[in-house]
């Protein structure tokens, strides 16, 4: 290797920092065999205040979690605690949701670990605390598209991800199930954790199930992955997933649905190679057991089907209906156990899903999709985040992300839930912007968006009980009167932001 | 509120159970039941009477046919019962146990009174009589005469089986007297006959084959408990295209035969007479109905 590097012509333009080779600089040949190094030179390290040190995280930072584990998940629990006995404070905690099994971030908040969260939802206990001013600085909502934007353009910049995993090999390779073995947790996809492991600076693996090399086909690459951790347990299965999301039996729910697929059959958007999106709620759920029928009948099948995936829509993908599944989030042991073992369930992250910033986003190739609400108002404004009290108690999800994105979206939901209107003059919280959404179906009648004249005339022509957003609120308050408004002060502890991250609306401190 | 046509579904709803009352007319049954008997505990029998009349004279139920069970006069609730519901105007009482004509007589006259009291025409309130026990299996036919108020006779197999000294079984023989009697009992005097309920709501294989056997016995419907048996019911309850089909020839045939002043109709060579009228037209209106898959709103 007898060259001069600086006689080199026009080497200033070629970029070649690095200089010359030099043996003494590259690592030493690993010789030993596969087997060997998997045990001996891995990532994996011998403790988790190990990896959290080697990560280099230092307060002021920002971590990041998923949340396929849902309300089983031990992995949020267990980093805090072990950060907060470091000594580490002043976090930001950037989690794709956040669920009632994590109460335990209230005393981390009160001493000071963690000073400020982003999520897609909350619930249970430190959902309350929040909604009665536990945090200083608001709590930031993100849409499942809306987050991956916030991470691709930097505006979210997570130093280090903590991303549990029902199976890892030695070097990184992830997975939401073990493809060892049936046995142990799953959780299916890993879609929202995907997309922290390529953006963080670090990723840490927390999995209880270390499993050969490679594990592939990976969800999360090691080339994504710094630092393993083994735990004794990343959660519990039961709270994990269920083993097959059932069909609801409430005959309210029934109906509701069944004017759904009758609205879907009816709207012009319903022919062969279709592709859609169905919530996991009852009526939404439901939905697809009615489409399936008129699907068999008109033998027409989906192109894809997209979203959160659950054992029903496998089914129907198994018997042929559909042919490619797209999945973010398995909510069933059976849709996980399909995402390993079929060849077109495929595994999407969250930017590929939603992304605001992402022209190929998943969600703007839906013909139709059909999502839940808590409420929606006269505006065809939904919300899914704040409760009868004011409470935060849900999650924007990808609500308005599938909302903005599908040719046709319809939203189900009862006329009332108790003695609340669903159906009201202004919802608590706009999550989901009223120009997205094109048809709200109750049990007691069909709403079209204004905007959508055409889809009116095609529902009306098929005798389906179509009236406006206002003949629907009349209804409601008829019944059960016109709620009392909730009383708020003036601090605002929550902010909603749309997909594009501009903020849509505020979640104020409950008085009671 | 007003009389229906047909009666293929009567869904019963506890009168104690406000979530259930405001929503019983969306689920598409030919009537609907509130009830203050059986399903009302004995401490919540003033709350579900003050419920259930308010929920009449407050709810829109659109168009449905209302019915409610009062409970029986020889029990300490059943006057105060009729004093308050035959006020909120419903379309029917139900008057459970009945055993003979009396009973229908003596709650006539307690309707007849209240009407007077309340200002509403004599006569309005129509009645309907459930059988529950073998004196009133027996006595069907005097019951289903007593009074011009009736508008149907029905059947209540959870008591009768018991005076029967026996329990329900799954092909129902235990029941197949009384449900000939009553079937009978209500065609002589013109009424409509309700079958009893099918109380195993998750076993929809059960309730399809009790519907089919009661429908071909004559029965012009059944009560339900859960919104979930009405689309199978009905759907066993509605004609085939065939039997349609047959239905538009005969009700065409008879408009042809008035056309040309005939007094004998014949179709295909066979006649006409006015119950084969009277089926065609039943045939058509259940098709109808079964075809309306959404009420007007």
């Amino acid at each position: 290797m007898s060259f001069d590097i600086d006689k080199i012509p026009n080497i200033q333009g070629i970029n070649a920092i690095h200089g010359k080779y030099d043996e003494k600089k590259v690592p030493k040949k690993d010789t030993r065999v596969m087997r060997e190094r998997q045990f001996q030179h891995n990532k994996i390290m011998p403790s988790l205040e190990r990896a959290i040190e080697y990560s280099g995280l230092k307060s002021g930072m920002t971590i990041s979690f998923h949340h396929h584990f849902r309300n089983g998940d031990n992995v949020v629990n267990t980093v805090m605690d072990t950060i907060a006995k470091m000594g580490i404070k002043d976090l930001v905690i950037a989690a794709s949701s956040l669920n009632e099994v994590h109460a335990p971030m209230i005393q981390h908040i009160k001493n000071g670990v963690v000073r400020r969260i982003e999520t897609s939802g909350m619930r249970g206990d430190l959902a309350k605390a929040v909604s009665h001013g536990l945090m200083d600085i608001p709590v930031v909502f993100r849409s499942h598209g809306g987050r991956a934007a916030a991470i691709e353009s930097g505006e979210l910049h997570i130093d280090v991800a903590f991303l549990g995993a029902p199976s890892c090999d030695p070097f990184g390779n992830a997975n939401g199930y073990n493809r060892e073995s049936d046995e142990g947790k799953a959780c299916g996809s890993l879609g929202y954790a995907k997309l922290d492991a390529l953006y963080a600076d670090t990723t840490i693996i927390v999995t209880d199930t270390i499993v050969s090399y490679p594990n592939t086909p990976f969800s999360i690459p090691e080339s994504h992955v710094e630092y393993i951790v083994q735990v004794d347990s990343i959660g519990d299965p039961a709270g994990i997933m269920s083993g097959a999301t059932r069909y609801t039996k409430n005959p309210k729910e029934l109906l509701i649905a069944k004017a759904a697929a009758d609205v879907i059959e009816h709207s012009g958007y319903f022919n062969d190679d279709f592709s859609m999106q169905m919530g996991s709620g009852g009526a939404s759920l439901a939905t697809a057991r009615y489409l399936r029928e008129k699907m068999i009948q008109k033998n027409y099948k989906a192109r894809f089907a997209l979203g959160g995936i659950t054992g029903q829509i496998v089914e129907m993908y198994e018997e042929g209906l559909v042919k490619k599944i797209l999945d973010v989030q398995s909510f069933d042991l059976i849709a996980a156990n399909s995402l390993k073992n079929n060849r077109f369930h495929h595994q999407i992250d969250a930017s590929y899903y939603a992304s605001y910033m992402n022209a190929g986003a998943a969600v703007n190739q839906l013909d139709f999709c059909i999502l839940s609400a808590l409420e929606v108002d006269t505006n065809f404004n939904i919300n899914v985040m704040t409760g009868s009290d004011g409470v935060i108690r849900g999650a924007v999800g990808g609500h308005p992300d599938a909302a903005a994105g599908a040719s046709l979206t319809i939203v189900v939901t009862p006329l009332l839930r108790g003695r609340i209107p669903c159906v009201c003059d202004r919802v608590n919280t706009i999550v989901t912007p009223g120009y997205t959404i094109d048809v709200v179906v109750t049990d007691q009648g069909i709403a079209v968006n204004p905007n959508r004249p055409e889809l009116r005339e095609k529902l009306l022509a098929a005798k389906l009980p179509v009236m406006t957003i206002e003949q629907l609120r009349d209804k409601a308050y008829a019944i059960a009167g016109k709620p009392e408004p909730i009383k708020y002060k003036d601090r605002v502890v929550g902010l909603l932001m749309y997909r594009d991250n501009s903020i849509i609306d505020v979640i104020r401190e409950v008085d009671d | 509120m007003a009389l229906s046509k047909l009666r293929r579904s009567m869904l019963f709803v506890p009168g104690n159970n406000p979530g259930m009352i405001k929503d019983a007319h969306i689920y598409g049954s030919d009537s609907i039941m509130f009830d203050l008997e059986d399903s009302v505990s004995i401490n919540e029998k003033d709350a579900a009477r003050f419920l259930v009349y308010n929920a009449l004279t407050q709810l829109n139920f659109g168009k449905k046919e209302i019915v409610v069970r009062i409970n029986d006069l020889n029990s300490k609730y059943g006057i105060d019962d009729l004093e308050a519901i035959v006020r909120a105007q419903p379309d029917v009482i139900r008057l459970p146990k009945t055993e003979t004509a009396q009973d229908v007589i003596d709650c006539e006259r307690e309707i007849e009174r209240i009407e007077k009291e309340a200002g509403i025409p004599v006569g309005t309130t129509k009645m309907m009589a459930a059988i529950e026990s073998a004196r009133g299996v027996l006595e069907a036919y005097n019951i289903a005469v007593s009074s011009k108020r009736l508008v149907a006779i029905a059947l209540g197999a959870e008591d009768y089986v018991s005076s029967l000294k026996t329990s329900r079984t799954a092909d129902g023989v235990e029941l197949m007297f009384a449900r000939s009697m009553i079937v009978n009992a209500a065609r002589a005097a013109g009424l409509m006959a309700i079958d009893t309920v099918y109380s195993d709501i998750n076993n929809e294989e059960g309730f399809r084959k009790e519907a089919t056997l009661i429908k071909s016995l004559g029965f012009d419907g059944k009560s339900v408990i859960n919104p979930r048996q009405i689309p199978p019911l009905h759907e066993i309850f509605t004609p085939t295209e065939k039997e349609l089909e047959k239905a538009f020839a005969i009700i065409e045939a008879i408009k042809e035969a008035e056309s040309r002043g005939s007094g004998v109709i014949a179709l295909n060579g066979k006649m006409i007479d006015k119950p084969v009228v009277e089926r065609a037209k039943l045939m058509i209106e259940r098709y109808e109905a079964a075809h309306a898959v959404y009420e007007e709103v």
